[in-house]
């Protein structure tokens, strides 16, 4: 089946005073047209760097190797000239907090058209109606009132459809979507994440949604990949997946989520032991072993590789 | 599918009964700084004190270098003749002299706070934005130019080029642009590092654009407390040059020269000194309580 964004072996580095430390390694995802994919992870696990690096936006200390390919053009070895063509045009990125992803002098109308006059061209005013538009079909009520508003004066939500609705303006092939709900309350997480499987039908937009919402991810992904220490330790159908884990730590993940069948009782809430391990200082052999219920000697010893998809001796012996 | 409508009737009764009217921050701010009496009796000042130094000299029956042979040994204050101030010691007019000394004072605060803006503004966003090789360069460069003296400077240019109105403000507003870019520069290190700053390259936007649309529109407060500021230290500048002989030459005048002038004969016609003196005095003061109400009303936060 044919891909419209192919990240190939993506390493990422962040050269830092402690030294150097590895956020994402080689990672490979390739995304299929209309499809959504999810990207679980922990905090510092790399999921939101793997998008930050195939978008060009790292922080300055930062550098990534490997390739991510979309329509023929590599982006990390494009210039910014021909990144500039594709980013916002054709692969569009929404941010995890709407409350600081707009421009704060800029009314949303004109923030809106701007995207269109710089990329499409269009006069002003043809611009400004397309925004009225887009702003309508992400359900923004009272539309044309907002596009004279600060984004200050929108809520939460209302800022994110803003956000959703200016990433979609150019009708891009693929949206990454970097924690879309986690600035938000659950009611209007919903109303977002039904914004987003709208579009998926209406669109056929790939979408990559990062997170770290198991819920959110069983809500509207295809497919799903566990990010653990900057690697990829498991890959595949969301169903599958959600039903039998393959790899400890998201067999681990998903029994910590609390589910209403059985009952939380005072001191339930189950946890994984241990922390996320300091990317500095990985541990030998496998980077999840010192909090695997199913470790033995090899774990300790051997880093287990994407065989199929997972990375684990076990379920290579299951 | 479920689409979500967020237009319930509770909604449009709200909208109904008072329609919501954006607001920006400069609308804010504006709203702010009116509410703040010394900043709009400040402001009134300040404009009557413009008009009057831009219209005035026109309207007296006196021009600034007409000298009155009459009068030669400077008198007071007398309806008669026309001079409602009195005259200096080569018997012209004290009152066109100080209005007209105003004129070329304010011009020059102006102009030469203008110069600054811009170079400021431009080097300060560029080298905060994009950093590395650029801003050392940049800011190494700020570095070496405030290590210079500024009448050393003004000598050397004085020297190089000649004595000329032109020359004053480029060489004053070559001095005050170094603070403004440091400031300038400041603002955006913060800024860049913020979300909708890494939204806008996503959204494909180029280096020059994100610096004018997003990075400039966003100091302009911070700047324009400073211009506010930078103005009245201009006109000292000015003053400063003037009164050492190096500003702005005879018969042209500005408060600085006059202030020099009129110390010379303070004890046997104070009002030469007195007049230029107290005119310059009230305006920087003016400019000075309209700075700080512009900065309690763009950042009310940190009051």
């Amino acid at each position: 089946m044919s891909t419209v964004f192919d990240i190939r072996d993506l390493n990422v580095r962040f050269s830092t005073p402690d030294g150097e430390v590895a956020a994402v390694s080689e990672v490979s995802l390739a995304l299929k047209p209309g499809e959504c994919l999810g990207l679980v992870g922990e905090s510092g696990s790399g999921k939101s760097q793997t998008f930050m690096a195939a978008m060009g936006l790292l922080a300055r200390n930062g550098t990534a190797s490997g390739a991510v390919h979309y329509g023929g053009t590599n982006l990390l070895t494009a210039n910014e000239t021909d990144l500039n063509k594709i980013r916002g045009d054709r692969v569009a990125m929404i941010f995890q907090d709407p409350m600081t992803s707009l421009t704060p002098h800029m009314k949303v109308g004109k923030q809106l058209g701007e995207v269109l006059i710089h990329h499409r061209k269009m006069s002003a005013r043809e611009a400004r109606a397309a925004a009225l538009d887009m702003l309508k079909r992400v359900h923004v009520p009272e539309a044309e009132r907002r596009l004279d508003m600060y984004p200050h004066e929108l809520s939460g939500g209302l800022r994110q459809r803003v956000m959703i609705a200016m990433a979609l303006l150019c009708g891009p092939e693929v949206l990454i979507a970097d924690e879309p709900t986690t600035a938000l309350d659950v009611t209007v997480q919903a109303q977002i994440l039904d914004l987003l499987r709208e579009v998926r039908v209406q669109h056929g937009t790939a979408i990559v949604l990062i997170t770290h919402d198991l819920g959110v991810i069983a809500g509207l992904a295809d497919r799903v990949a566990v990010m653990y220490a900057g690697r990829i330790v498991e890959v595949g159908d969301v169903r599958q997946i959600f039903r039998s884990p393959r790899h400890p730590y998201t067999a681990g993940l998903l029994s910590c989520t609390p589910s209403l069948e059985n009952r939380v009782t005072a001191t339930a809430l189950t946890t994984i032991p241990g922390q996320p391990p300091n990317l500095q200082r990985l541990p030998a052999g496998c980077a999840f072993h010192p909090r695997c219920v199913k470790v033995d000697d090899r774990c300790r010893a051997e880093r287990p590789a994407l065989v199929g998809d997972t990375a684990c001796f076990k379920a290579e012996a299951a | 599918m479920t689409s979500v409508n967020l237009a319930s009737p509770h909604a449009d009764a709200l909208t109904d009964a008072g329609a919501i009217e954006g607001r920006s921050l400069w609308q804010d701010a504006w709203r702010r700084l009116f509410a703040n009496k010394a900043a709009v009796t400040s402001l009134v000042i300040l404009a009557v004190m413009a008009v009057l130094c831009f219209l005035g000299p026109t309207l007296l029956p006196w021009s600034y270098d007409a000298i009155d042979w009459d009068h030669v040994e400077g008198i007071g204050p007398d309806m008669e003749s026309g001079h409602y101030l009195g005259t200096d010691s080569v018997g012209r007019d004290l009152l066109a002299r100080t209005l007209f000394g105003g004129r070329i004072s304010m011009t020059v605060g102006l102009l030469a706070t203008s110069v600054a803006l811009l170079i400021g503004v431009t080097v300060g966003a560029v080298a905060g934005y994009l950093g590395g090789t650029v801003d050392q360069l940049l800011m190494r460069f700020v570095d070496l130019m405030y290590s210079v003296p500024l009448t050393f400077f003004v000598i050397i240019l004085m020297v190089l080029f000649g004595r000329n109105f032109a020359l004053m403000f480029i060489a004053i507003g070559f001095v005050e642009w170094l603070t403004m870019a440091r400031i300038v520069r400041g603002q955006t290190l913060s800024l860049r590092n913020k979300e909708f700053i890494d939204a806008a390259r996503a959204g494909g936007a180029g280096t020059s654009s994100i610096i004018l649309r997003h990075i400039v529109p966003n100091v302009l407060g911070v700047v324009a407390v400073y211009v506010t500021l930078t103005i009245p230290q201009v006109i000292i500048l000015e003053s400063f040059l003037s009164f050492l002989g190096l500003g702005v030459q005879e018969p042209m005048t500005s408060w600085g020269m006059l202030i020099n002038e009129g110390a010379a004969e303070m004890e046997t016609n104070p009002r030469t000194l007195l007049v230029p003196a107290l005119s310059m005095t009230v305006t920087l003061f003016c400019l000075n309580f309209l700075g700080d109400g512009l900065r309690d009303a763009l950042d009310p936060k940190d009051r």
